[in-house]
């Protein structure tokens, strides 16, 4: 069992997968529980696309692709912002203009590179055995500062998602804050980029979470499970690519969605299981 | 917009606790309130009451400070309302998602975190001041449990316990009764009698003019422009009524006195009720909404 553990570590790209993968799940996770939370995910799935473009662009110039992922990210985060703020445009309107035009955009743009459809391949679904030691740094950096400024406004984080006018009514930043929590879900997209790319990168941030909030009952516990079940079922999943010879990201996203799965049915109390046990009962 | 620190605004203390002047105000387009004027005294209870679209919401929107108004000036104890952070509310029940992770006591800290102020943790008399909350409206040995594991009635009590934990002085509550059954309403009402000892201003949108009438000091009835502001016995004439609820509402006059039909209704799907309403004229109205 333990060299069937092992025995992968041998290989350079593996144990630098693995530190992506743990921590990708990780930051995705906690990060994830607000987009739930505020009913984002419609939100986080457009954002991954819409950096399209922008990773194009690092990749044609010759930079590394974080850095355009980075400042396309945060431009249309704050495009999204700003075009649902008005008032004149539902916010899910605005959030699908911009993401599919984005997304068309990019796709244009690399479609006049020879190498399209491997690169296409690429960015859509990741590749955690191909990160540098460079990513990791990169990775490892943006996701501690993402973690830090979740830590610092924690409370205000939770009076926005909770109770949005209470918010206003405390004269809290209100629109720093969600600009904020809007950059940071930018950053946090274009970390796991790397790792299961556009298509799937919503599941890192949804999956782990959503089996989360059926475990538990504060928010700080719910982060904190949020960010084990994410990086546990990236190691496993990763493992089972290994093994089995998947590709990697879908596996990672197949196992939290397994992950899930068990706690829809088993979570205690709350799991599909229980409430028709208690509904016998009763 | 990048004010991370904002600072909390004195009170005048022989100021109103809160007046607006010829408040005008769209919301969705169209005019919700109109040249609005009124005047709440520290301590008073008022019931907001009146028709469907009559700017109850816009209203209490306006004295947060979500909304801005159009016209008017809005004073919260002298000056305002930006910076105030006295002002307490209670939500709508289905604004909240009951699902949200978090215990009875982390609901009531929230009512802390202006206070409390950015980049700081809660600390002693935040939790203390959380604790009494509780203790106040009976809800201390729930403090641990889940939001959503609580009653309708239970559950209305914590969000009065986080105003309390606030601090707040100007309290706006919206519709805090519906859907409630009476041993929650009674325990509701016992807490609201216990924060006008305490000298708190209270504004509570309302549907049940019976109840308004027999539980607040004053009453102010709303359709777009005030129609009436007073106490109970002078606002609810017949022709204050019509006015306010117009095609809404026909006066039939019967020989056991005066029937008010109306079919304005409250929006939150309630089945229909019968009320009965006493008037200033010994009458009785009979209140039908569908």
């Amino acid at each position: 069992m333990l060299d069937w553990l092992i025995e992968p570590l041998g290989y350079g790209f593996m144990w630098r997968g693995l530190l992506a993968a743990v921590m990708v799940g990780t930051i995705c996770s906690v990060l994830g529980t607000y987009v739930i939370l505020q009913g984002m995910a419609f939100f986080g799935d457009a954002l991954a696309h819409t950096i399209l473009p922008g990773v194009v662009i690092a990749y044609l110039v010759g930079w590394p692709l974080a850095v355009g992922a980075l400042i396309f990210g945060v431009l249309s985060a704050i495009g999204i912002g700003a075009l649902s703020q008005r008032g004149e445009v539902r916010e899910d309107t605005a959030i699908g203009v911009i993401f599919a035009g984005s997304f068309a955009l990019g796709v244009a743009m690399l479609s006049t590179v020879r190498s399209y459809a491997v690169d296409l391949a690429h960015i859509l679904f990741g590749d955690v055995l191909g990160v540098s030691p460079t990513d990791l740094w990169v990775t490892a950096g943006l996701g501690a500062v993402v973690l830090l400024l979740v830590y610092f406004f924690y409370k205000e984080f939770l009076v926005m998602a909770f109770d949005p006018t209470l918010a206003v009514v405390l004269r809290l930043p209100v629109k720093t804050l969600r600009y904020l929590l809007l950059i940071m879900i930018a950053v946090t997209i274009v970390i796991s980029l790397q790792t299961v790319g556009m298509a799937l990168m919503l599941a890192m941030l949804v999956t782990p979470a959503a089996a989360a909030q059926l475990l538990t009952r504060r928010l700080p516990t719910m982060m904190a499970t949020a960010a084990g079940i994410g990086a546990l079922s990236n190691v496993t999943g990763l493992y089972i690519s290994y093994y089995i010879n998947i590709a990697s990201g879908p596996a990672m996203v197949l196992v939290a969605t397994a992950v899930f799965a068990l706690t829809f049915l088993f979570a205690p109390a709350r799991g599909l299981v229980w409430r028709r046990l208690a509904l016998q009962t009763a | 917009m990048f004010d991370l620190f904002p600072r909390p605004v004195l009170h005048d203390a022989t100021a109103p606790a809160l007046e607006l002047e010829g408040v005008t105000a769209r919301y969705d387009g169209t005019l919700a309130l109109d040249n609005v004027s009124l005047s709440v005294r520290r301590g008073d209870q008022v019931a907001v009451v009146g028709p469907n679209g009559a700017g109850k919401s816009t209203l209490f929107n306006i004295i947060t400070g979500i909304l801005k108004p159009q016209q008017g000036t809005v004073r919260i104890a002298g000056s305002g309302p930006d910076g105030h952070i006295c002002v307490g509310y209670v939500p709508q029940r289905n604004r909240i998602d009951w699902r949200f992770p978090v215990t009875v006591a982390d609901v009531v800290m929230m009512g802390r975190v202006g206070k409390v102020g950015m980049l700081r943790r809660p600390g002693k008399r935040d939790r203390q001041l959380v604790e009494d909350a509780l203790s106040e409206v009976d809800m201390l040995p729930f403090a641990r449990r889940q939001i959503g594991e609580l009653s309708g009635g239970q559950q209305q009590r914590v969000f009065l316990a986080r105003v309390l934990a606030q601090e707040a002085e100007l309290l706006l509550l919206d519709e805090p009764l519906a859907g409630l059954d009476i041993p929650s309403q009674e325990a509701i009402l016992r807490i609201l009698s216990q924060m006008r000892a305490a000298r708190l201003t209270l504004l509570i949108a309302t549907h049940d003019l019976n109840q308004a009438a027999e539980q607040f000091d004053q009453m102010i009835l709303l359709n777009r422009r005030v129609v009436a502001y007073g106490p109970a016995a002078q606002v609810l004439t017949t022709e204050n009524l019509a006015r306010a609820y117009g095609g809404q509402l026909h006066v039939l006059h019967t020989l056991t006195g005066d029937v008010v039909v109306t079919d304005s209704c409250c929006g939150g799907g309630e089945p229909p009720v019968a009320q009965l309403v006493g008037t200033s004229e010994g009458t009785t109205d009979r209140v039908a909404s569908s």
